[in-house]
């Protein structure tokens, strides 16, 4: 507002609040809430907690390149013996981008005997799926894909 | 209204390791699309799956609306002995559907 010197400071900041709250309203409409790599990382301390996470053991088959990411295949296998002493409790699937960081919680038991499980997923925008297995001596393993989409899972209007 | 499709063996040797395939047909609205007036769609996702053997529980899972409509889920068990495999899908608004299929153990 001219004329009153001593608020304009004041002006300004509600001017830059109310800007800046449009712009999120407006930045909303076009994409929805979306993961970020921080909300991946605190997801997986979820489920991981202390325990130290290490690559290996999980192989995670997602094609590179999808070109629907309404549907798109899924394949987590992990190497273990799957005896009563030694087998993977659950697996994990994380990604990086969709409006929230969980994909799917999977628990299985040694009368598995192939610790493997595949369905179909839904990303949002191309971004890292991240694949973890927790095992039955309480060690996490895990596996991440770089996955390319081109057609993004329908999070806009209809 | 929804229909389930099993896939399982229907002879298996004992100690054989078997593919057990579960699909459901559901929308699995994720909750975060909008339609064209800007109203959000509430979410009506299947949450749980569960997979019994013979009463006991050889598979379970968490369903996010990551997951695809129809969810389709894939996983191995041991066959032990003729039975049931029973199925068991729950989600938002009181969804829940079962369904099973019988293995002959050799």
């Amino acid at each position: 507002m001219p004329g009153k010197d001593r608020s304009t400071r004041r002006h300004f900041l509600k001017a830059a609040g109310s800007a800046a709250l449009a712009g999120t309203v407006s930045r909303v409409t076009l994409r929805p809430a979306e993961a970020t790599p921080a909300m991946l990382n605190s997801a997986i301390r979820n489920v991981v907690g202390e325990a130290p996470l290490r690559a290996g053991k999980v192989k995670l088959d997602i094609p590179p390149l999808v070109e629907n990411g309404n549907t798109v295949p899924m394949t987590v296998s992990v190497t273990s013996p799957m005896t009563a002493d030694d087998y993977v409790k659950s697996i994990h699937v994380f990604n990086e981008k969709n409006p929230q960081p969980y994909i799917g919680n999977f628990y299985l038991g040694p009368s598995a005997g192939r610790a493997q499980v595949s369905t179909r997923i839904r990303l949002a925008d191309s971004q890292k799926v991240v694949a973890i297995a927790q095992m039955s001596d309480g060690s996490f393993w895990s596996a991440s894909v770089d996955v390319v989409v081109t057609l993004a899972a329908c999070t806009e209007e209809l | 209204m929804a229909s389930a499709l099993i896939n399982v063996p229907k002879k298996a040797k004992r100690g054989d390791i078997v593919e057990i395939r579960a699909l459901t047909s559901h929308i699995m609205e994720t909750g975060y699309r909008r339609t064209a007036a800007g109203e959000v769609i509430p979410r009506d996702i299947i949450t749980n799956f569960t997979c019994r053997y013979n009463g006991r529980e050889i598979f379970r899972a968490d369903l996010f609306p990551a997951i695809a409509a129809n969810p389709y889920l894939s996983f191995f068990t041991t066959a032990t002995e003729s039975g049931m495999f029973e199925f068991e899908w729950i989600g938002d608004n009181g969804f829940s559907q079962t369904a099973s299929a019988a293995i002959t153990v050799e």
